[in-house]
């Protein structure tokens, strides 16, 4: 959008017929174990939508004109029936971003989305060298996102997007990304670290310093809209100029999430109950809950900035992030954990432990994560033959309930 | 993004001409206006005013740009910020030109 920070933004707020970004995470099961994964993936639900419920979403998406829909996960290609969905959607006038670590992503597949109009790929890398993306996505992970880049770029899909978490480690590496993204024809996006899901427990130690966030700001008003952010950092224009994108939290109002099991929630990043606006699988299906939904009426009704709203930079940032702020343990109408202005920070040091902040739920993490066990020893086992039926009855092991042998037990009689 | 609302100078929209909607623009009735997605650019547009997402939905069956306007009631005294409005979206491929009208 070229119209600065805008009437728009305020008509927004109101919330619009449909969303325009809906995220649709069509899985808990991953391949991966990502230290900050959003929605605590790695175990397939046992409620995950069928097939045809799937199909169900995506016609009253079409109804709805909801354009294109950012499917994730989870891993969302681990999905036996991911190709199917993604004709379905496509054949329906619902285009489709997907977000993958690329496990899937062979040369035949490459050859197959090049060939598709109305589809996009976007490759998850955060880091631009091994040692810093395998330490936040497992082992490994940077071979296969590399991978299924080359076979993308191969195949001749121009245009993917390389999506990056912007972390501490990783912040330094801004150039090398684009250069990876320059190599390969793709399109460069990069977004906010969230303390949702699993980032609540690694926020402390991942999310960005001050002064890494002014680079960032920096290399974002040098770069303008050749790098995208999904609008994620917004709360940084309290620095100066707006960055492009709309510039609000969207919450409920433009934004929302469908999650694997149907339920939907106001923003990607707030998998919690107090979030929860309904399921599509309730009698008003996805559309009822978009409309009606109590806690959609509250976040469309107009917010109080709070103690935000005598700051100057409250005009560009308008508070921030909402669910940062909550799974911080901050208050909804305080200023977001990383205010450029740094009262997020001094209020994180008043407010409640971190302990006792709100803790992202549900929860699908593997239970050993598929990194953890590539790294476990193998367990030392010697295999034996059971010793030869015994001759005399004295040397018969004791009976327990579970002997095989019929004669168990049996002592003949001399 | 591209935003219809813009203030670039009018340069080349011709409101006498025949126009339409690009094939693969999709218009959403919003309160506020509308929202045009185009499938091949990927790229949303927001109409500002109910106003103009009717002109934008009927320029296909009006004889020119300027007959759009002036049937969803747009006063003279604003036409050349619709011809502005018009142009951002032309640039944006979200409308063409009608050939052979």
């Amino acid at each position: 959008m070229s119209a600065g920070p805008l009437p728009l933004a305020d008509q927004f707020q109101h919330g619009l017929a449909a969303p325009i970004c809906l995220t649709w995470e069509l899985t808990y099961a991953c391949n991966l174990s990502c230290v900050h994964c959003l929605s605590s993936s790695g175990r397939r639900d046992p409620r995950e939508l069928t097939t045809a419920q799937c199909r169900a979403v995506i016609d009253e998406l079409q109804r709805m004109q909801v354009f294109y829909v950012n499917v994730g996960g989870g891993e969302p290609t681990v999905r036996p029936d991911f190709w199917e969905i993604l004709d379905y959607a496509i054949g329906h006038d619902v285009g489709v971003k997907f977000s993958t670590n690329g496990v899937k992503i062979t040369p035949d597949i490459a050859r197959r989305l090049a060939g598709r109009d109305y589809v996009d790929v976007q490759i998850s890398l955060d880091g631009a060298t091994p040692e810093v993306n395998d330490a936040v996505r497992g082992r490994g992970s940077y071979e296969v996102a590399l991978r299924a880049m080359r076979n993308l770029a191969g195949a001749g899909f121009a245009g993917f997007k390389i999506s990056v978490v912007m972390t501490r480690h990783n912040v330094g590496q801004l150039e090398k990304f684009k250069a990876i993204a320059d190599r390969f024809g793709a399109q460069l996006r990069i977004t906010r670290l969230r303390p949702s899901g699993r980032g609540a427990d690694v926020w402390d130690e991942l999310h960005p310093t001050a002064g890494q966030q002014r680079e960032l700001y920096d290399w974002l008003v040098a770069h303008g809209t050749d790098v995208l952010t999904g609008d994620s950092f917004f709360h940084l224009s309290g620095y100066g100029g707006a960055l492009p994108g709309l510039g609000m939290c969207g919450a409920g109002r433009v934004v929302c999430l469908i999650d694997p099991v149907g339920d939907v929630y106001a923003c990607p990043f707030a998998i919690h109950p107090s979030f929860l606006a309904g399921n599509v699988r309730d009698p008003g299906g996805f559309a009822g809950v978009w409309r009606h939904s109590e806690l959609f009426a509250r976040l469309r009704r107009p917010q109080t900035g709070g103690a935000c709203e005598s700051c100057s930079a409250f005009g560009s940032c308008r508070g921030g992030c909402m669910a940062a702020k909550f799974f911080t343990g901050l208050p909804l109408d305080g200023p977001d954990p990383e205010c450029v202005k740094g009262h997020g920070e001094r209020a994180l040091v008043a407010a409640v432990p971190a302990a006792q902040a709100p803790r992202p739920s549900p929860d699908h993490s593997h239970r050993a994560g598929p990194y953890r066990a590539a790294q476990r020893r193998p367990v030392p086992l010697t295999l034996s033959a059971r010793p030869p039926a015994p001759v005399t009855p004295s040397a018969r092991p004791p009976v327990t309930a579970c002997d095989p042998d019929p004669l168990a037990g049996f002592v003949p009689g001399r | 993004m591209a935003c219809a609302a813009s203030t670039e100078p009018v340069g080349r929209f011709d409101l006498d001409a025949p126009w339409r909607l690009d094939a693969q623009v999709r218009v959403r009735p919003e309160a506020f206006g509308a929202l045009l997605y185009h499938f091949g650019t990927r790229q949303l547009s927001f109409l500002k005013s109910p106003a103009l997402a009717e002109v934008v939905r009927s320029l296909g069956a009006q004889p020119s740009a300027r007959a759009a306007c002036t049937a969803a009631g747009v006063p003279a005294r604003d036409l050349m910020k619709y011809a502005r409005a018009l142009e951002t979206l032309a640039a944006s491929k979200m409308i063409r030109e009608r050939e052979g009208a």
